[in-house]
C-alpha cells in the first residue's frame, strides 16, 4: 500500500450543521484529522455519522460550516471535483453490477482522468493485487464474496489517488469471517499514511488503528481523543454507557 | 362443397399463397422491417429522452414529458397515424416529397416513444439510490452518472417489456396503409389484403400472418435468452479466495 502518504492532506470539519426538516442531524460538528492519520467515528445508529461522512465530500451539502482540505477551505470547489480528491467507500459496496470488477476500478480513471485503456487496465491492475484481487479482475461484483467486493471498492476509491478516504460502516454488511480481510485492508492504507475517516463498529480496530477517536451522539462530537483514552478513561456519560453496550 | 373444405380453401390455398409470395418477400418484407426499424429506432431515442425527463428535478421536463406521454398512449394508434400522416403531409410535401413513409414513421415513433418511455423510466427508476451515490462518490456529474451507469443498468432489466413494445411496433406498422401507399410501398399486410381482395380469398393474408409471427416469434425468444444471460451473468465460477474470504457464493440478496 504506498504512494498513498504522497498524496494525503489533512482534514477539517468545523461546525458542520445539517437538518433535514424538523430533524437536525449535525448541530456543530467539529473534527480535525492531521495529514496521513485516522479518526475513527464510534456512535449509536442515527447519530448522524454517516451523514457528516457525506457533508465532507458534498454528497450531502451541509447547511452551516466548512469542510477544509490541507487547511484550505473546499466550499467554492466544484463538489465533482472534490470527490475525486476524496474517496470513499460505503456499507453496500455500491459496486457497479454491469461492469466487471476491472471496469469498476477504471472507469472514473478512463472518464474522468482520460487514462487510454492500456494505461487505466495497467493502473487498476496493480491497485486490485494491493488488495489481494489481482485474479478476480475479469470477474462480475455478484460472483465475488461480500469482502472481495468491498476490497474491489476499496481499490476503486484508491484507484483515483485520493489524498483522504471516508469509510461509512465499510464491514457493516459482510458476514463476521469476512471483517478481517477488509480491515486488513484498512490498517495496511493507514499505516501507509492516508488520511482517513472511518466511521465503524468495529471497537477494535478503533481501538488499533485510530490515531483519534470521535464519539458521536445526537448530531454532535460528544468526545474526542486518543482511543485509550477514549476507551481507558471516558469522561461523558453517555459514551461510557454506550462502551458498555458495545464491548 | 362440405363447410370444412371449405373453410380450408379459404384460409390454405396455396396457389394463392404461392402466387402472393414474391412479392410478400422482396416487396412487403423489406417495407415492413423497414418501417418498424426506423421507428424503433427512433422511439428507442425518444423514449429514453421521455424517461429522464421523466425523472428529473426540474417540473419543466417533467410535466411535459408527462403529458407527451398521457396524450399518446391515451390515442388510438390509428388516430394518431391519420392525424400526422395527413395532417402534416403539406407540410411533408414541400420537405420531401408525396412520400407517405417519413410521416408514417415518425408517426410509429411518437407512439411507440410514450410507451417506451415509461418502459424506460420504470426500469432507470428500480436501479438502487446507492448506485447513483457510489458513481457521485468517485466524482462523476449527475448527467455521466446517469449515461453510464444508472440508465445501462435500468434498461438491461426492462429489456422484455421494450421487446414487447418493438413487438407491438411490427404489428402497428400495418396501420401505415391508411396514408395511401403506391405499389411498391406497400408493406406485408397491405399486399396481403390486395392479394385476398383480387382473388376473393384469405390465403395471402394468412400468409402475411405467418411473415408476421416469423418477425415476433424468434424476437420473443431472443430477448428471454439475452435475458436469462444477464441476469445470470456469464457462467458462474464461485469464489476461491486465497486468504480469507472462504464465503459461498455471495447472492444478491445475502447483503442484505
Amino acid at each position: 500500500m504506498t504512494a498513498a502518504s504522497t498524496t494525503s492532506v489533512s482534514l477539517d470539519v468545523r461546525d458542520v450543521h445539517l437538518a433535514f426538516g424538523p430533524n437536525r442531524v449535525l448541530r456543530g460538528v467539529d473534527l480535525s484529522v492531521p495529514r496521513g492519520a485516522t479518526a475513527c467515528v464510534i456512535g449509536p445508529s442515527g447519530s448522524g455519522k454517516s451523514t457528516l461522512l457525506r457533508t465532507i465530500n458534498r454528497l450531502i451539502e451541509p447547511d452551516r460550516g466548512d469542510v477544509l482540505l490541507d487547511g484550505r477551505s473546499v466550499r467554492g470547489d466544484d463538489p465533482d471535483a472534490l470527490r475525486q480528491r476524496v474517496g470513499m467507500v460505503f456499507q453496500q459496496f455500491n459496486l457497479f453490477p454491469h461492469m466487471s470488477v476491472l471496469r469498476n476500478v477504471t472507469l472514473a480513471l478512463r472518464r474522468l482522468r482520460k487514462l487510454g485503456e492500456d494505461e487505466a487496465d495497467a493502473l487498476a491492475r496493480a491497485q486490485l493485487e494491493l488488495v489481494g484481487l489481482a485474479g478476480k479482475a475479469n470477474s462480475r461484483p455478484a460472483q465475488l464474496s461480500g469482502g472481495q467486493q468491498q476490497r474491489v471498492a476499496i481499490a476503486r476509491a484508491l484507484a483515483l489517488r485520493p489524498e483522504v478516504m471516508l469509510f461509512d460502516e465499510a464491514t457493516s454488511a459482510l458476514d463476521p469471517e469476512l471483517v478481517k480481510g477488509v480491515l486488513g485492508v484498512m490498517a495496511d492504507l493507514s499505516a501507509a499514511g492516508m488520511t482517513m475517516v472511518v466511521v465503524t463498529h468495529e471497537m477494535g480496530f478503533a481501538r488499533q488503528v485510530a490515531d483519534t477517536v470521535a464519539f458521536m451522539d445526537r448530531g454532535v462530537v460528544l468526545e474526542a481523543g486518543p482511543p485509550e483514552a477514549v476507551f481507558e478513561r471516558a469522561e461523558h456519560p453517555r459514551l461510557r454507557r454506550f462502551l458498555d453496550q458495545v464491548l | 362443397m362440405d363447410p370444412l373444405s371449405t373453410l380450408w380453401e379459404t384460409f390454405f390455398d396455396w396457389d394463392s399463397m404461392r402466387e402472393a409470395l414474391p412479392e410478400m418477400l422482396t416487396v412487403g418484407l423489406p417495407n415492413t422491417l423497414i418501417l418498424a426499424v426506423s421507428a424503433a429506432l427512433l422511439g428507442s431515442v425518444l423514449g429514453l429522452l421521455l424517461a429522464v425527463a421523466g425523472i428529473s428535478r426540474s417540473r419543466w421536463l417533467r410535466w411535459p414529458a408527462r403529458v407527451y406521454t398521457d396524450v399518446f398512449r391515451g390515442l388510438p394508434a390509428a388516430a394518431t397515424i391519420l392525424l400526422i400522416g395527413v395532417g402534416l403531409a403539406p407540410l411533408g410535401m414541400q420537405v420531401w416529397g408525396p412520400d407517405p413513409y417519413p410521416l408514417g414513421i415518425l408517426a410509429l415513433s411518437l407512439i411507440a416513444a410514450a410507451y417506451i418511455g415509461e418502459i424506460f423510466r420504470s426500469g432507470i427508476q428500480s436501479v438502487e439510490a446507492a448506485q447513483l451515490e457510489g458513481a457521485r462518490a468517485l466524482g462523476f456529474s449527475w448527467a455521466d452518472a446517469m449515461r453510464l451507469v444508472i440508465v445501462p443498468q435500468g434498461i438491461r432489466r426492462v429489456l422484455p417489456a421494450w421487446v414487447n413494445q418493438l413487438i407491438a411496433l411490427i404489428k402497428d406498422s400495418s396501420l401505415v396503409y391508411f396514408l395511401g401507399l403506391v405499389a411498391s410501398q406497400r408493406e406485408l399486410f397491405r399486399i396481403g389484403q390486395d392479394y385476398a381482395a383480387t382473388t376473393g380469398n384469405e390465403s395471402a393474408l394468412l400468409l402475411a400472418g405467418l411473415c408476421y409471427l416469423a418477425l415476433t416469434v424468434p424476437l420473443t425468444h431472443v430477448v428471454n435468452w439475452i435475458d436469462r444471460r444477464l441476469r445470470n451473468g456469464r457462467p458462474a465460477t464461485a469464489p476461491t479466495d486465497e486468504d480469507d474470504d472462504t464465503a459461498p457464493y455471495a447472492m444478491e440478496g445475502d447483503r442484505r
